[in-house]
């Protein structure tokens, strides 16, 4: 039988999506039984939260001060001791999971398998490999823990209402003072965080200054719409590092993807493939944006922007 | 510091159109030029301006594969590498092996910083580094936009899905590139004739004595489903229309 952990991400107060989508990559292979593992400074609100994800038999809730700021060398030597008896220990693979997971699998001494897309048994699964130009079938070794982590992307959140367990646990591990977290800086908003929305607008270099850009956000303010961006646009400074969407930025699958100024390069796709409809703007209908767009639009999205805000409004 | 080891890894170029072969045994790479994986050409980049800061004295650039690498590594030297390092081999590595060929090249050279690439875009694994740090035993520094040092420590901001994180580390450490690092140099033609003379050592794979963990096996490629595509609308009323018969608006 399968005895899955799963590595919470969470940010002290809310578990992140990426939590339930693990839960429901997990709960696909057949007879499993799912912990997830939530490490904080305080885990017994986040323990709760955990708890109520349908799926989820167990809930460990390790408090520890070293644990108020997510590090990977602070948090791995605690998961490998958490995986004994386990079959599988997922993280997700956002930047958290990515971080830490590959240390997990070396303190084990497996390797991992990154960004599980489909899973085919408790040890086969599929992945995306060369910026998702091709999917790879995977078999684990059957006698070793696998370690891996889930590509959000290709998971709906399991549900709520589940009520599992929740087992206060105090792991001891040697935990390293060679690293310190320092502080985060992030740009604070409002709007529907990107890797969640349903609806999400991005702009590329074509719009040309940060000042520009504001015409995404008031039409992405109009659609209830989050705002992403390509790595040009990043690049230039234009916006902040965590809107960037594509193969070494955000893998998103929202209902619906606005890409405006943005020629299609195969790693902004990457990011873009599970979208459920795409729609271009774009003033060059060669642009390889068009090859997978739903919905296309060749013009200057100066004009085009604009119209469509108003154009929504009435 | 004394040593900065830099991992190099021998890659289809970013700009190939990668395909999968027709009895999905792997993807092509007859006749497809290889390069060095972006990534790591940032994390050479950075080493060589900690080195020209006078913050380090010494560069050194290793790569693991077939004797082709050595290709990478005279690249890696006409940036500005000191020497380079080839563990041969003609099989295909797990990151777990890699991290532990990377391993007992530290205990040779001791380096006091390791920077590599946060991801080999072939295989998209992104565990290398995190791998190294946890078998060394030291710092990892994952996704790095920015490294200064301050005698035995390094700060790092890390590119993270919240924003920007910064942590402190004690050296030696592993800090592995992102995008927005640096922008790498062009190779001048000079250089290139200079780093022919530069010392390039092959290790062979066997002497390092590497045990190997249980490989994941690929059992099969494909090519990813692909996307239709779409209608093309000539003005906003028709995106207009089109996005409401989606139900979208
Ligand atoms: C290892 C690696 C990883 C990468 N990862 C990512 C990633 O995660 N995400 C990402 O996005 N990129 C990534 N890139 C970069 C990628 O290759 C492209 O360079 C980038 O996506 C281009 O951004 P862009 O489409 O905004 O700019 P451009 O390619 O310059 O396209 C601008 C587009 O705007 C159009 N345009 C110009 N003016 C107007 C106007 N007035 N009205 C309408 N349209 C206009 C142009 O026709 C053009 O198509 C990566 C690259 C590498 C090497
Ligand atoms: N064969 C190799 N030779 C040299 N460096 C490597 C090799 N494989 C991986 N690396 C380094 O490890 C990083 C991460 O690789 P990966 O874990 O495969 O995504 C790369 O960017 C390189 O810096």
């Amino acid at each position: 039988m399968s005895n899955i952990l799963i590595i919470a991400e969470h940010d002290c107060s809310t578990l992140n999506t990426s939590t339930a989508k693990s839960v429901s990559c997990a709960s696909q292979i057949d007879g499993a039984s799912i912990a997830v593992a939530v490490l904080a400074d305080d885990a017994s609100a986040l323990a709760g939260q955990a708890a109520a994800i349908q799926g989820v038999d167990k809930v460990l809730a390790i408090s520890h001060d070293a644990n108020a700021s997510p590090m990977a060398a602070i948090q791995a030597p605690q998961v490998a001791k958490l995986a004994e008896g386990h079959t599988h220990v997922f993280g997700p693979s956002t930047t958290f999971g990515k971080d830490l997971m590959p240390r997990v699998a070396a303190l084990l001494g497996v390797n991992q398998v990154s960004d599980i897309m489909t899973v085919n048994g408790s040890h086969a699964f599929e992945r995306p490999i060369y910026a998702g130009n091709a999917i790879v079938s995977v078999e684990a070794p059957t006698d070793a823990v696998v370690v891996a982590t889930v590509r959000t992307a290709s998971f709906k959140a399991a549900a709520d209402g589940g009520t599992a367990e929740i087992v206060e646990t105090t792991i001891d591990a040697e935990i390293p003072d060679h690293t310190r977290y320092v502080s985060l800086q992030s740009g604070q908003s409002d709007r529907p965080d990107l890797q969640t929305a349903g609806k999400v607008i991005s702009g590329g270099r074509a719009l040309a200054s940060s000042e520009n850009f504001d015409i995404i956000y008031t039409l992405a303010d109009k659609m209830g719409a989050a705002v992403g961006a390509s790595r040009a646009a990043v690049d230039a400074g234009y916006v902040p590092n965590e809107m960037q969407v594509g193969q070494t930025g955000k893998i998103i699958a929202p209902e619906l993807y606005i890409a405006i100024g943005i020629s299609g390069a195969i790693q902004h796709l990457t990011g873009i493939k599970d979208a459920g409809t795409i729609v271009a703007i774009n003033k060059d209908e060669e642009a390889p944006i068009f090859e997978v767009a739903d919905i296309g639009l060749v013009g200057d999205l100066f004009n085009i922007v604009p119209e469509l805000t108003q154009a929504l409004e009435s | 510091m004394e040593k900065i080891l830099v991992g190099l890894k021998r890659v289809v170029d970013y700009n190939v159109r990668v395909r999968v072969k027709g009895d999905g045994s792997g993807v092509e790479t007859d006749g497809v030029k290889m390069s060095i994986n972006p990534f790591d050409e940032i994390a050479l980049e950075e080493a060589l301006r900690i080195r020209e800061r006078g913050e380090a004295s010494e560069v050194i650039v290793l790569s693991i594969g077939t004797s082709e690498s050595q290709q990478q590594l005279r690249t890696g030297l006409a940036m500005g590498a000191d020497r380079a390092i080839l563990v041969s081999t003609d099989d295909t590595l797990d990151p777990l092996t890699r991290a532990r060929i990377f391993q007992s090249v530290i205990e040779r050279e001791s380096p006091d910083l390791v920077l590599l690439g946060k991801q080999a875009i072939d295989e998209d694994n992104n565990q290398t580094g995190q791998m190294l740090a946890a078998i060394w035993g030291r710092p990892q520094a994952t996704f790095a936009s920015e490294v200064t040092f301050d005698g035995n420590t390094a700060k790092v901001t890390r590119e993270v899905d919240t924003g920007l994180e910064t942590i402190e580390i004690d050296l030696p450490a592993v800090v592995t590139a992102d995008l927005r690092l640096n922008e790498p140099r062009y190779v001048k033609l000079p250089d290139i004739m200079k780093a022919k003379k530069k010392p390039l050592d092959e290790i062979g794979l066997a002497e390092l004595g590497v045990e190997r963990p249980p490989a994941i096996k690929e059992s099969a490629f494909a090519p990813p489903a692909v996307r239709q595509k779409g209608i093309m609308v000539d003005d906003v009323p028709g995106l207009v229309s089109a996005l409401k018969d989606k139900g979208l608006l």
